[in-house]
């Protein structure tokens, strides 16, 4: 595979945890490869360290040790005012809990990332209708969050992941909340998102149906990735 | 702007607290502006007039001084300019209509009190009539008055023929220059007021003096009250200043027990607000950390916290600044007994000063704390 169809590139990963005397190896010299476009799903038990890989690579928290290679951009070494400006500009993050601010409608929560680019705000309308469009909400854009289901919040919070066009989109058990059908709503759109306008999704997930969606599953396990199930 | 909906949306994320919020600080703000206008009243004068002494009795101002002194006055070396005023303590009408009214020679008052503007047609009819007075705008608006009236006073200075009642005409109406003018006085001819009255001839209430140097304003008081030392009427010789000054301090150091009340109140406003700033953003913890996640710096955010605590010092402020202006622009509440009543505008612009002032000192902690949250650790917690 060529060098700029690596997307992400993860190089001998560490990080460390102190818990009070405790000394916690979350991961241990992890090594990966994320192609452009791809659609992986990680995989693993409760503490495997799934989140803070997902957290490491979305540059919300530094590594102990090890690179983290994003689009040509070694994130590890930005500052934090780079790397917020990074994080505005090449990633979506979608939480399980939704995360949407609730005393904003749906159109303010998902404007949220415009507000750090220079569009105008008709551009950053036209941006959050297409955006709530794409996730089948454009009907609720003035809807506060206590107005919606569960599932909507979620198609809300990826309107708001995706709005600004970002690199990579990264999912933390995005379906984790939901009942079945709105999960199936939930994947329904990320393999959309995916297939048809290309997107590079991350998910995190304890759910083998919603990691079998994704186009390949790493399974996290004592600080190491694989591609089988360990048992 | 575009962060307008942002914070506005944050700052009512709990309506009730907000409002009782804004409602203390507004009452504080209120309290702060009226007590500047009372204050102002109380110390009407004590920035003006640098260089006019006043000169009384060394007993007391009851007590009246020869006029006679006026030319000894004027002949001491470093005096540019003297008239003598005495308190005439009329009546009008009702009891309670008590204003300043002061037999004077008008050329000499107005050379003295340059900063009552009087139109020249006003003023030369008021030269003319013997039995002529003017008025200060804020007297004439109050009892409206109006050009060519016939005023009556009843004074306990009775006239020759043993009557107490006074009458004049008014002449003129005068403005002040600056808003801290008195204009409420009540000025007549000297000349009647002596020729009339039955008792107390040839003598006065007391000498407002121009000077030459204000910054020797001491030593021309000694070297005045020199002049008439060992004598029978000795005198004591005063700035404006200090005059108004003592008589403020008869009542109390207004300036003092305002001051005081007015920090007792903003120090509780400072607690008030700044503990509803600091719940606001505890419970916001999962949100900030979703700003950050979404790429909203360290800095911008802290510059959204500070800007809400200011919005909030602000909204409350503006208002309460508003009401006073509005309440202070409805009347004296003491009926006339202050000499001024307004907002200064060197107080609106530090009322100002100290909105921005608690808007930063109540956001500043949890604006650092927004800014150091570490997203993993909310986004955890939450």
């Amino acid at each position: 595979m060529g060098k700029d169809q690596i997307l992400v590139r993860v190089r001998d990963l560490h990080k460390v945890f102190h818990r009070g005397s405790e000394r916690i190896d979350v991961l241990q010299g992890l090594n990966l490869e994320v192609p452009r476009g791809d659609f992986l799903a990680f995989m693993g038990p409760s503490g495997s360290g799934k989140t803070t890989l997902l957290n490491l690579i979305a540059g919300l928290d530094r590594p102990t040790q090890g690179a983290i290679d994003v689009d040509g951009q070694r994130i590890d070494q930005m500052s934090e005012a780079d790397l917020a400006r990074w994080r505005a500009r090449h990633t979506g993050f979608v939480f399980q809990l939704y995360n949407l601010l609730p005393v904003l409608t749906a159109e303010r929560n998902v404007e949220l990332p415009l507000l750090l680019t220079p569009l105008s705000r008709a551009e950053r309308k036209r941006h959050v209708q297409t955006a709530l469009s794409v996730v089948g909400l454009a009907d609720r854009a003035q809807h506060y969050p206590r107005q919606l289901s569960g599932g909507q919040e979620q198609r809300v919070a990826i309107a708001r992941a995706i709005v600004a066009d970002p690199t990579l989109l990264l999912c933390d058990e995005p379906t984790g909340d939901l009942d079945r059908k709105s999960e199936d709503e939930i994947l329904d759109l990320l393999q959309a998102l995916h297939r048809e306008y290309g997107k590079t999704v991350l998910m995190v997930t304890h759910d083998p149906h919603a990691a079998a969606r994704a186009q390949r599953i790493l399974y996290l396990n004592k600080g190491t990735l694989s591609a089988e199930p360990i048992e | 702007m575009r962060f307008w909906p942002l914070l506005w949306s944050s700052l009512w994320r709990k309506k009730v607290r907000t409002t009782f919020t804004l409602l203390s600080i507004l009452v504080a703000f209120l309290l702060y502006g009226y007590l500047a206008a009372v204050n102002k009243g109380f110390s009407l004068g004590i920035n003006t007039g640098a260089d006019r002494l006043f000169l009384r009795h060394k007993v007391s101002l009851s007590i009246l001084l020869p006029e006679s002194y006026l030319g000894r006055i004027g002949a001491t070396p470093g005096v540019v300019d003297v008239v003598h005023a005495t308190w005439f303590a009329g009546i009008y009408q009702e009891p309670k209509n008590i204003f300043p009214q002061l037999p004077v020679d008008p050329e000499r008052y107005l050379r003295l009190y340059p900063e009552f503007l009087l139109p020249e047609d006003q003023k030369q009819a008021w030269f003319a009539d013997r039995t002529g007075a003017v008025a200060g705008r804020t007297l004439v608006e109050k009892f409206g008055w109006r050009i060519g009236d016939r005023i009556p006073l009843v004074s306990p200075w009775r006239k020759q023929d043993g009557t107490s009642t006074w009458e004049f005409t008014l002449r003129g109406i005068y403005d002040g220059a600056a808003e801290a003018t008195d204009t409420r006085q009540f000025l007549f001819h000297y000349d009647y007021f002596e020729e009339a009255r039955m008792f107390g001839k040839g003598m006065v209430g007391w000498y407002i003096i121009r000077i030459h140097d204000p910054k020797r304003a001491a030593e021309m008081a000694q070297r005045l009250d020199s002049n008439f030392a060992n004598s029978f009427h000795e005198t004591k010789t005063m700035t404006e200043k200090a005059l108004v000054q003592g008589f403020a301090r008869q009542i109390g150091d207004i300036g003092t027990i305002i001051g005081a009340i007015l920090t007792a109140v903003f120090f509780t406003i400072l607690l008030v607000a700044g503990n509803t700033m600091m719940q606001s953003v505890r419970e916001r913890t999962a949100e900030l950390a979703v700003l950050k996640t979404i790429g909203f710096s360290n800095h911008l955010v802290l510059t959204l916290v500070l800007t809400e605590s200011l919005l909030l010092a602000g909204l409350g402020g503006v208002v309460g600044l508003g009401l006073a202006y509005w309440a202070i622009e409805r009347g004296d509440p003491t009926g006339g007994v202050l000499p001024v009543f307004f907002f200064p505008p060197n107080d609106i612009v530090l009322g100002g000063v100290i909105m921005v002032a608690l808007g930063l000192a109540t956001g500043i902690l949890p604006a650092l704390q927004a800014m150091r949250l570490r997203v993993v650790d909310a986004i955890r917690r939450a």
